[in-house]
């Protein structure tokens, strides 16, 4: 029976997320506050803002799910929970697993569920903004998974914020870029694939990354 | 028998490297000087004219960048496979170099950029892929510098190094994806479509940048472990 520690991990993580700090509020603000300054910047004309909406909402997301990366193994691993989770009968790869799920359970679907309305907002037809939400739902996985990798490595790191998003955001120019340009080619009537490569994209990412984070993690619990 | 461990060894490093060191660098001086002369008497291009020229800079830049790359992916896996310190001295000092070159590539390519696409910058596949490649590399870099612990910051590198090289391909299509870029005209099947005239100087002077990043890729290395050893007798000194 490994489920049932693994189901009590991602319980407890979820939990954490929803209750201490509400990290959960904290990224749905940053991502609706991200989104309003766009406008402000750029200017309200909104055939130019349904231009950009794909690309500045899926910027705004990562972004936002970035914020709460480097307390995931972080906050464990100050507290000593990080090593009785490591001593428990799970291996450290279904720890990033659960870890990786309970991240994306408590940023990457709360920002996609917010995202029609910030699409609405934007002047998204409802093809795009169906589009658009589809492309956030299969692909903010790889972000947290990802983003995983980028944790375990800066764990030991005091300002390990500060790094976590060099290390990570180039490993997910291809997440932006399919997921955007999904949203784009529906504005352009085209059909371009953009939403299958993106599902690949994710799902490799979200399969190879628990081994990447566990090894980082092991490496940063052995010394 | 020898095999790539026999000099794995920092020991035998060190003496191979300081025998080979001079003819790498006569060498290096040599295909560089060829490449830039040839490439200066080479005629103008009939739709680009004398700005073809960049090229024998440009280009080659752009290859060693990438091949530091992957050196420094392989160097990675040794590491982490066979925990070899000489394989993270080797990822280690390769890392500045190939951001070294990336910024050269990314420099004359917007030199080039101007009076070919009329902009600085433009967000074309291969500046944009290589932007992202250098990001990559001050990230590899940030992160080496940012855990004190030597052997644990060469895991940790190690392993970002990795993800790193399997990501790049996929960076790399991308990007692809999204833009139109100029094809393949070198390595493509059917032969080169450029013409010899150029082709000979941009082979020298590829030739001389990829010898100059190994000349520069062993004196690093040599400076590495002689540092550590520098350390290490200090260490022992002191205790």
């Amino acid at each position: 029976m490994r489920m049932t520690p693994f189901l009590s991990l991602l319980a407890r993580d979820i939990r954490l997320a929803t209750r201490a700090g509400g990290s959960v509020a904290l990224a749905l603000a940053f991502f609706a506050a991200m989104a309003t300054l766009v406008p402000l910047g750029v200017g309200n004309d909104l055939k130019l803002l349904a231009r950009a909406a794909a690309g500045v909402l899926w910027v705004a997301a990562v972004l936002a799910a970035l914020l709460s990366l480097n307390r995931l193994f972080q906050a464990d691993f100050e507290d000593g929970s990080l090593d009785l989770i490591a001593l428990s009968p799970l291996s450290l790869e279904s720890v990033a697993a659960a870890k990786i799920l309970g991240h994306w359970l408590t940023t990457g679907l709360p920002l996609t569920l917010l995202s029609p309305l910030l699409g609405l907002m934007f002047g998204l037809p409802p093809e795009a903004i169906a589009v658009l939400t589809v492309s956030l739902l299969i692909g903010t996985p790889a972000v947290s998974a990802l983003g995983a990798i980028g944790a375990g490595l800066t764990l030991t790191i005091r300002r390990g914020g500060l790094i976590l998003p060099l290390l990570v955001l180039p490993l997910l120019a291809p997440a932006v870029i399919f997921g955007a340009g999904a949203v784009r080619g529906v504005l352009d009537g085209l059909s371009n694939g953009a939403l299958l490569f993106l599902a690949a994209f994710a799902l490799a990412a979200t399969v190879l990354s628990p081994f990447a984070a566990a090894a980082a993690v092991r490496l940063n619990l052995a010394g | 028998m020898p095999s790539l461990f026999t000099y794995a060894n920092p020991k035998r490093f060190m003496d191979l490297s300081s025998a080979l060191l001079p003819w790498l660098t006569v060498a290096t001086v040599l295909f560089l000087f060829a490449g830039l002369v040839l490439g200066f008497l080479s005629p103008p291009d009939y739709q680009q004219g004398d700005t073809v020229k960049l090229m024998f800079l440009h280009v080659p830049a752009a290859w060693t960048a990438m091949m530091a790359y992957g050196l420094l992916a392989v160097a990675s896996f040794f590491s982490l496979v066979w925990r070899h310190p000489l394989a993270d001295v080797a990822a280690k000092t390769a890392a500045p170099l190939g951001a070294v070159f990336t910024v050269l590539g990314l420099v004359t390519g917007s030199l080039w950029g101007r009076p070919m696409w009329g902009a600085w910058w433009v967000w074309d596949a291969r500046l944009t892929s290589f932007l992202l490649l250098l990001f990559l590399y001050l990230g590899y870099i940030a992160l080496w510098n940012a855990i004190e612990d030597e052997t644990r910051a060469a895991r940790a590198a190690a392993i970002l190094g990795l993800v790193g090289a399997i990501n790049l391909p996929i960076i790399e299509f991308s990007v692809n994806w999204q833009t139109l870029h100029q094809g393949e005209s070198i390595f493509r099947e059917g032969g080169p479509t450029i013409a010899s005239v150029f082709l000979w100087p941009l082979g020298f002077s590829g030739l001389g940048y990829t010898l100059l990043f190994f000349t520069l890729w062993f004196v690093r290395i040599r400076t590495e472990i002689l540092e550590r050893r520098a350390r290490a007798l200090l260490l022992a000194g002191a205790a």
